[in-house]
Formats: C-alpha cells, structure tokens, sequence
C-alpha cells in the first residue's frame, strides 16, 4: 500500500525538528556565515535532540533503529533552518552511520557509544576529492594492504571540523573498489590544512584539506572488517540524504519568496497577485514537491533493502542539485534586488542551492 | 499507516494485464487510427467492453464502494485501505502506455459519468449508470467547453429554461470540444444508449451560482453533432462539436438543485470533481511519456549506447544525462499522480495536490516527448515509429483539464491563500 502519513513519532521528532530550526539555526545563520562561525551552544542543542542517538539501537547505548525515512524527514526540515548549522549538527554521523550500517561487530562496541554518550562529538568523514569530475566510486586516495595494514595516501577535500576531530572515517579505492577506513586523527603521515575550505557558500561551516601520505591503519581499521564492506548503502544514503537537505534548503527559499511576495506591493498590489510572480511559486511548489516525493521513495526503498534502491538515490540526487538551484535562483528573482543583498537569505539559499551538485558525502541518513 | 512504497497487489495486476493489451491489441492499431481519422476501433471496444464485464466492471469511473474508507471494514474485510483512485489511476497510465487515444474510446460513463456520480442523486445514478453494465458497450461524454468559454468556463452561454408546462427543460447553445461525444450521442447499432451531461445556466444574471449540467440522452431531438474535429494528435478519440436547438429534456435530469441560491457551492462542487480528474488526466500523460521513454532506451541499446547509471554528470554523455533527466521527471511525476489519488481515496482536501500532478505531468509529457523524438533524430521524426505520434498525442495533457496554466493558477492560489479575485 501507499501512504504518505509519518507515524507519531515522526511526527513528534518533525516538529521538535522544526522547532530548533525555526527558533535556533534560522536565527543564528546569517551571522554564523557571515563570522564564519557556528556557536557552540547551537550545535550542542541541535545534538540533544538526539537525531543520531535515535538511530542507534540500545545494544549500542542509543534508544532507537536507523530509518532512512526518518532521517530524510529530519534533515529536510533541519536544513530548512540553515544548512551549515544541520551539516555541522549531523557531522558525527558521517563516522557513526557507517560504521552502523557496515561496521565489524568490535568496532560497533569500540565506536558507537563513545559517540553517542558523549556531547556533540568530534568525528568525521573525509569523502569529496578535490577534482572537477570526482566519482565517489573511482577516488583517487588509495589504499593499499601491506600483510597486516593498509597504507593510504591521497588528498581529501571538504573535510567537516578537520581540524578538532578526534578520527576520520577515510573513503579510498582498494582494488578499484572503495571503501572505508577508521584513521585516528592523531596518524603519522597525516595534515590538515591550517586554513580552512573557502568555497562559495557553507561559511559558518569548518571545512577542511586532508592530506594522507604513506598514513598506515591496522587492518582492523577497514569498515567491516577483512571482508571490508557494501560502499553502495553508504553512498545511497548520502545521496538521499543530500536530497533530502535540498528540498529543505529549496523549501526555506521557497517559503522567504512567498512571505515577500505576500507583502510587497507594486503597481497597487501585491506583487504574489500578479501570474508572472504567482506562476513562478507555482511551479517552485511543484518542484519541491516531486523531488519530496522522489526523496521518500528512496529513502523507504532502501530501508526495504530493495534492489533498485542505489538507482533510485542517485536519481533523487541528481534531481535535487537540478530543483534546488531552479527552486533557490528564483526565489531569488522573486525578492529583486533585495533578493541579491544579504540582509536577506535567499541569496545565501541560492549559494547553498548550487552545492548539491557537490555535496554528496556531507550528510547521511 | 506509516510511509509506505510497496505498490499494492490490485495495481501491479492492472499494469501487467493492460502490458499485454497494449503491446499486443493496441499498439499493432495505433497507426492505423491515427492515419484513419474517425474510424471506430470496433474490435478494441468490444474487446474492452466484454472483458470489463467479464471481471464484474464496466468503466473506469471510481465505484461507490471503493473510495470510501469505511466500507470494506463494515463488511468485516478488516481495514485496508481503499484504493480506488490509486487503482484507476494505474489502469489509466498503463492504456495511455498503450495508446492515449485508445484510452479514451475505453466504453463507460468516462468525464459524463463522473459528473453524475459527482452530484447526482442515488435515483439519478440508479438510472444514468446502470446502463454501462449493459451487454452493449456504451459511452457518455462531458459537454463544458464552447467557443467562448474554454479555460473560463464560468463564461458558458448555454441557456436552460423550464418550461413549466411540460416540466422540461429547454436547453439552446453550442459546445464544442466533446471528448467522445458522437460515441455517446450518436446511435450505432453496435453501441448502448449513451448520453452527454451538457453544462448551461439557468440564470445568466447569477453567474457561476446559475450553472447546472443536464443528462442530455443520445437521440435527443434538437441536439446534432455538427462536426468532428480534425486534431494533431489522439485522432482515433472522436472530438465533437454540439448544437443544441431547443432540445428538451425532463425536469429531473438535472444534476443538483434546480433553485439558484446566491452562494456558488453548487459550481465549486462541481469544480470539486476536478480534484479526483486531474490526477487521472496526469496519469494518462505519464502513460504516454513512458512508452516514449521506453521506446527510446530500447532503440539506444540496440544501438549499443548505455546508461551508465550512478557516474558523476561531468562524466556522462548529453545522451544519457538527459535520459537520466527524463527519468528523474517520470518518476516524480507518477509520486505525485500516486500522492493526490491516495489523498482522494482517503477523503483528504487534495486541490493542491491535483493540480501539482496535472502541472507536472503536463511539463513531463511534453517535454519527455518532444525529447525522445529529438534524440531519435531521422528513426523520431518517421512515422515509421509511434514516438512522433506519441508526441502529438501528450500534446493534449497539458492542454485538458486545465491547461498547465490554469493548474498553475490553482495551485499559486492553493499555496498563497488567493481567492479567484485576489489572484486572476
């Protein structure tokens, strides 16, 4: 059957979601990008509302079971607010998630609930390379065994709180497969660039260049173990996961665009009243819609384990980058010129917009 | 129910039994029709009228029983949930897949029937419906639009008047545009008594409050089909042009009530049946946007040119960028033809949700279409292959049932709050 309703507890984590987004990171994230920096406090009541910690089960000191449709119902209304604040919020899951849905047994023990008791803690992933046409599944960094470690070497770009994190789970390609690896901040062989990423948008946010030369991890380091792991769950929930935050960030525009166009009067009336203006929200509607709707799918698909699960998130994916910048560029155009100062966010909106295209790897549901 | 995917039973059913009558009753005929304006498909109606009735219906048009959230747990069924609009909605897609034109010249009440079942009274429905049950295929048809009233059918110049010496109604105007109005008015021996619901005032000075539709029976005298349409595509679906002169109809023909009341609920409920008919209309263009889809990445593979699902986009080809595109548009669009008929079935206000499938499927259609032929170059462009005809064909989705700007216009009102005057 179809259905399109959350259970209760969606809905009651939707609207404490919603809460923090409305109250907290909307407030917060026109000086955070502006100072390039996101409060502390912020991120810490963002992590208390327990997102990650609801998708560990108890066996591993959380209270709750990994949904991807929970957690793309989560993050969209989390990126709703700002999307720096939900990507710096959700950073620990980028090492957590993985190693829930791949990890060996021991690091589940070892890992999972030192993160989840902790407050927000500093883990992290280091997925996107620096290259026009990076291919998640054809990185460049590399891994090698050696009888009884691997040796990894290549140079990962966009890497969330570098800097303080205590571990990286670092995607490289083992015989011509990637996979993951478990590397201690701390490894010899390892930098991080003193200066952060500055990129177009995603300021308040700290991004990182890591680069690993000759960094040696024991074997029982790699994700899952010997065997290694299934990369394609991991990537398909990133992808949906990066759908997910489009729509809330096409969504945010969205919503701005028509408040504005409710208000502001031109030639006797407002300007929502005229096609050119109303047209143009119609189909930003219609747009966030479909790609919702595309990102639910996907997101039950691969909780079902069904087949066609990946094609779908790279679908969803793909459609997102493509709605969001229509969604977010127009929300612009609706605003004008105010659109294009930053008192207002939507030009940061339109910046953020642009990124989907690139921002597989920072989320994961 | 929690958000749920998995396609129910009943659906999957429909798609795989209407697969093969597409592919081996339709299709094999859709280029013959389409070169033979006007022809009746005879056999295809029988064909569909017989096997409707062999599986106990005998239309498309949602059942009473189906919609209605209660019915099957009052029977002790237990409680699934209805299906109804979901159900048609696939049937639709997957005879569209086939042919849209031939979807159309299914037999059954079709747009008449829904207006009946719509705002007709139990007596009404007993004796305007039952027919389609009958041994003979039958049809009805709709009868809004005239020449100076299409998209503003608020602006209907048709004049009801009750002669209150005969108690009928004597009913004067033009329409045009009749989907199926010769099947349902014209009397072939091969068909049923059919009928077309024919939209009039009943008082110019009221507006919208004076609008009512009639139950106007095939033979009716004073009514004539004047002409058929010509089309650029969906030519094997008969397109009729009506006049009515004088024709008379009895007094409880009329659909509601026969008084005007100042509030204009009675033409909002009708406006209301859109709600459950755009979300099928949209159905149908992504039926048509599937076949050429299809069509397309079949022709590429015989061609040796893959997909390669899952590269980054700087990797891929303008071919298969596109094809993913176009897979993307598909997808979603069938979502949200599934939300707003899962809406309709469980009693939920779904304005919106229509038309934003409608919008969509609208823009898919078309677009998805007009590609495919593009793509295929010289093998689009013949008429060797349907993907032409199938692009003259979704033309027409964007076009009925509210042209995509129309449905914009609903929808910009839905999202900002607008009334019709706020927002023209």
């Amino acid at each position: 059957m179809y259905s399109f309703d959350p259970t209760e507890e969606q809905q009651m984590l939707i609207d404490a979601v919603k809460k923090y987004a409305a109250n907290d990171l909307r407030p917060a994230a026109h000086d955070a990008e502006e100072n390039k920096e996101l409060p502390k406090k912020l991120i810490n009541k963002g992590w208390e509302l327990g997102l990650l910690q609801a998708s560990i089960p108890e066996s591993y000191g959380g209270f709750g079971e990994r949904s991807a449709v929970t957690g793309v119902l989560a993050l969209e209304e989390m990126a709703f607010g700002d999307l720096a604040g939900m990507l710096a919020v959700m950073t620990p899951s980028l090492f957590a998630l993985p190693i829930l849905l791949a990890g060996s047994e021991e690091q589940k023990e070892k890992y999972l609930p030192k993160i989840i008791e902790s407050q927000w803690p500093s883990y992290t992933a280091a997925f996107i390379e620096y290259a026009f046409d990076f291919d998640p599944n054809d990185m460049k960094t590399t891994a090698t065994f050696n009888g009884d470690s691997y040796i990894l070497n290549g140079e990962k770009a966009f890497v969330p709180f570098g800097k303080e994190a205590v571990s990286l789970l670092v995607y490289a390609k083992l015989d011509g497969q990637t996979q993951s690896f478990i590397v201690p901040k701390d490894s010899v062989g390892l930098t991080v660039n003193d200066e952060r990423e500055k990129l177009m948008s995603l300021n308040a946010l700290p991004l990182y260049r890591v680069k690993l030369e000759d960094v040696k991890v024991p074997a029982s380091n790699r994700l899952g173990g010997e065997s290694g792991h299934d990369f394609d769950l991991i990537l398909s929930s990133m992808r949906v996961a990066n759908a997910a935050t489009a729509v809330g960030v096409a969504n945010a525009a969205f919503e701005y665009a028509k408040n504005y166009a409710k208000e502001r009067e031109a030639f006797g009336v407002k300007i929502a009243q005229k096609q050119a203006i109303a047209f143009m929200l119609a189909e930003m509607r219609t747009e966030i819609e479909a790609i919702r709707l595309l990102t639910w799918a996907t997101a039950w698909k691969l909780d079902q384990g069904r087949e066609d699960a990946s094609n779908e998130a790279y679908l969803a994916s793909t459609g997102a980058a493509d709605m969001a910048m229509m969604v977010t560029d127009r929300a612009v155009q609706i605003l004008g010129g105010h659109g294009y100062i930053r008192e207002h966010p939507v030009e940061m909106w339109m910046r953020n917009g642009r990124g989907f295209a690139t921002f597989t790897g920072l989320a994961i549901v | 129910m929690p958000i749920e995917f998995e396609i129910p039973k009943p659906l999957t059913q429909a798609q795989f039994m209407l697969k093969t009558v597409s592919e081996e009753m339709i299709r094999p005929k859709s280029r013959y029709f389409d070169e033979h304006e006007h022809e009746i498909p005879w056999d295809y109606i029988e064909f569909m009228h017989s096997a409707m009735r062999a599986m106990g219906g005998s239309s498309l048009a949602p059942r009473d029983e189906s919609p209605s959230p209660n019915r099957r747990g009052d029977r002790g069924e237990g409680k699934r949930p209805p299906i109804g609009y979901q159900l048609i909605a696939a049937q639709i897609e997957s005879l569209a897949y086939g042919d849209l034109g031939f979807y159309h010249c299914l037999p059954g009440g079709g747009l008449g029937a829904a207006a009946v079942y719509a705002a007709g009274t139990p007596e009404q429905k007993e004796k305007f419906l039952a027919r389609f049950m009958d041994e003979k295929p039958t049809f009805a048809a709709m009868c809004i639009t005239e020449s100076g009233a299409g998209s503003d059918n608020s602006a209907i110049c048709t004049r009801a008047v009750l002669d209150e010496k005969t108690n009928q109604w004597v009913i004067n105007g033009e329409k045009i545009f009749v989907t199926g109005g010769d099947k349902s008015f014209t009397e072939y021996e091969k068909l049923g008594k059919g009928f077309i619901v024919v939209w009039a005032t009943i008082d110019p000075t009221a507006g919208r409050a004076g609008m009512r539709a009639f139950v106007v029976e095939s033979g009716t005298p004073g009514v004539k089909i004047t002409k058929l349409e010509h089309k650029l595509g969906i030519r094997v679906s008969d397109t009729a042009a009506i006049s009515l002169v004088d024709a008379r109809v009895p007094f409880d023909n009329i659909l509601g009530s026969a008084t005007v009341e100042k509030s204009t609920s009675g033409f909002k409920g009708a406006m209301a049946t859109f709600d459950a008919t755009r979300p099928l209309v949209a159905a149908s263009g992504v039926g048509v946007a599937r076949a050429a889809l299809e069509f397309l990445k079949e022709k590429l593979a015989e061609n040796g040119v893959k997909i390669r699902y899952g590269l980054p986009r700087q990797k891929l080809s303008n071919i298969e960028r596109e094809v993913i595109d176009m897979e993307i548009m598909l997808k979603s669009a069938w979502l949200m033809v599934i939300k707003a008929t899962w809406m309709a079935d469980n009693k939920k206000p779904n304005a919106l949700e229509a038309s934003m499938s409608k919008v969509k499927s609208g823009d898919v259609t078309t677009k998805i279409t007009q590609k495919v032929v593009e793509i295929l170059g010289p093998l689009g462009y013949s008429r060797e292959f349907l993907a032409e005809k199938w692009m003259r064909d979704a033309k027409i989705t964007d076009i009925y049932e509210g042209t995509g700007q129309i449905n914009r216009l609903v929808v910009a009102r839905q999202i900002l709050g607008y009334s019709g005057a706020e927002l023209r």
